[in-house]
């Protein structure tokens, strides 16, 4: 395995470049499916960090450009914050 | 695209994907057509649980199947659907509860189903982190689970395509096609598909394909309501393992995802009848109410997700499975109530059976689920749903 594949692209799910290059190799290339499979973007940084490289992987592979692939949902709340500051015991810091 | 086939299945979700799973393997030449990407509809949406806990003969028989078929899925598709037997815990919050806990026991014992009552410092030991103090009891099954919608609806389909099947996603159904009372085939936004099935598995949007099909929307009245979860980020391995649910508590429930451990927190406010899926945040106030009093450690864990999918409930709660006798070839499974992802091996399996050999031997009690019985205006007691 060359060091290059060992790339990690999403970091709070430690996901390597290697397994996101193998599942397009196996024809998906449908970002919701490679997010949900690997659990890319499903992290604390919720994809902030990762889904762009992810989309120009893709991009790459398949020859498609980076506008064609859509940009999965993105959810709320937009920053974590802890529980209790919804509900009002305790403060944020 | 092909043109032809024997069976079409409208719904990429759990049902859909199980269905044509179940055909492919009995030799059908199966195409199944999803309008967005395979688990887009409530598939990926739902909290992952798998429970025998229901209150009627007909729902614990088919989730103890279920739970047996859960067990060798992973093996049989030949890709890990994550599967863990990590239990549901309800918790009692007066004497009555207490009471009504015992008739539910007795009824899941009766059917094979080891649910047991146990006791606020055993149910801690199950859930460290639980706010013990405020409960009388639990209402325990340690065979019940979870798995991973994702994956599932992943593993279905890789191995129904291995088997023969076509699944087209972004294809959507904008007709089905009935000629003399027969089925004809679908139009989609990519051309015809000719066929003499059709099985109608879009759960919340049965009704729609119903009336494509030119059946009263009403005739099975499914109906769209929002439902949403809650994620946290990840916690240690082991805190929340079951689903945990104290009915008063508006039904509010908390587990532990079992992939990342973050905790999936749910609760009984719903909107609808909607197709509106956006999040709210009264919900994630009223969720959060409930989930700290629960596992009060939960006040510090970060809340990093929250999302929205469908309950296509029923009047009754319970799905309509089976043929549809106005129209020959005309098959639906669908209305799950908020409980249909655990169901999908055993759903699958009896409909394939069912359209192959008109029979099968799965114990699903085809009565029970009748999609004609609204019309008769015989409903069957309430399933027990959560959230
Ligand atoms: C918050 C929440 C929590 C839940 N928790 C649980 C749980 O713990 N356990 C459990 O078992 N269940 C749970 N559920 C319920 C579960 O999600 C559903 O019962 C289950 O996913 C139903 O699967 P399905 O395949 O029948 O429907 P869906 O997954 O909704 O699939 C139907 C598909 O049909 C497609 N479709 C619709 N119209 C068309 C058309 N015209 N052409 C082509 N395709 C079309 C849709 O895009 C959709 O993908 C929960 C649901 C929610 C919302
Ligand atoms: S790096 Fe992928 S979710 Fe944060």
């Amino acid at each position: 395995m060359s060091e290059e594949k060992k790339i990690i692209i999403c970091r709070c799910n430690d996901v390597t470049l290697e397994e996101i290059e193998a599942l397009i190799d196996q024809g998906i290339t449908d970002i919701e499916t490679i997010k949900r499979l690997l659990r890319i973007g499903m992290g604390p940084c919720q994809g902030r960090t990762c889904l762009p490289m992810v989309i120009s992987i893709i991009a790459r592979k398949t020859g498609k450009s980076p506008d064609e692939i859509k940009l999965p949902a993105t959810r709320i709340p937009v920053r974590p914050v802890p529980a209790g500051v919804l509900v009002g015991e305790i403060d944020e810091e | 695209m092909k043109n032809r086939a024997e069976v079409i299945v409208i719904g990429g979700g759990s049902t859909g994907t199980s269905i044509a799973y179940h055909l492919a393997k009995l030799g059908v030449d199966v195409v199944l057509v999803e309008k967005g990407y395979l688990g887009s509809g409530s598939t990926f949406r739902c909290a992952t649980g798998i429970r025998q806990q229901f209150t009627d003969e007909a729902n614990i028989k088919l989730m103890r199947y279920n739970v047996e078929r859960w067990k060798k899925l992973s093996e049989e598709l030949e890709y890990d659907v994550n599967f863990k037997q990590t239990g549901y815990l309800f918790l009692a919050t007066t004497e009555e509860e207490v009471e009504a806990f015992k008739e539910n026991i007795k009824l899941h014992n009766k059917f094979g189903v080891p649910t047991r009552l146990i006791t606020p410092e055993e149910a801690k030991e199950i859930v460290p982190p639980l706010n013990a103090d405020e409960f009388l009891a639990g209402q325990w099954n340690p065979t019940d689970g979870k798995a991973n919608p994702f994956k599932t609806v992943f593993a279905f389909a890789r191995k129904a395509k291995e088997l023969g099947a076509e699944i087209y996603e972004y294809t959507e159904i904008t007709g089905i096609i009935v000629e003399n009372k027969e089925i004809k085939g679908v139009k989609t936004n990519r051309g015809t598909i000719k066929a003499d099935v059709v099985v109608n598995a879009a759960n919340a949007w049965a009704p729609i394909l119903n009336e494509m099909a030119g059946l009263d929307r009403e005739f099975i009245p499914i109906k769209p309501f929002k439902h949403q979860l809650v994620k946290t980020e990840p916690l240690k391995e082991g805190q929340i393992e079951p689903l945990v649910c104290p009915p008063a508590w508006n039904d509010s429930y908390v587990l532990q995802d079992g992939e990342d451990g973050g905790v999936l927190c749910g609760t009984g406010l719903e909107y609808g009848p909607t197709y509106d899926m956006t999040p709210t945040y009264e919900f994630l106030r009223e969720v959060l109410k409930w989930a700290t009093r629960i596992i009060p450690a939960l006040k510090y864990a970060h809340i990093i997700r929250q999302w929205a999918g469908f309950y296509a409930k029923t009047p009754d709660s319970n799905p309509a499975i089976g043929k549809i006798n106005y129209i020959d070839g005309f098959y639906i499974a669908a209305g799950f109530s908020g409980h249909g992802f655990m169901m999908a091996p055993g759903v699958g399996e009896a409909m394939a059976e069912l359209i192959v050999k008109g029979k099968s031997h799965v114990p699903l009690d085809w009565e029970w689920y009748d999609p004609h019985r609204f019309e008769r205006g015989e409903l069957r007691s309430t399933a027990f749903q959560i959230g």
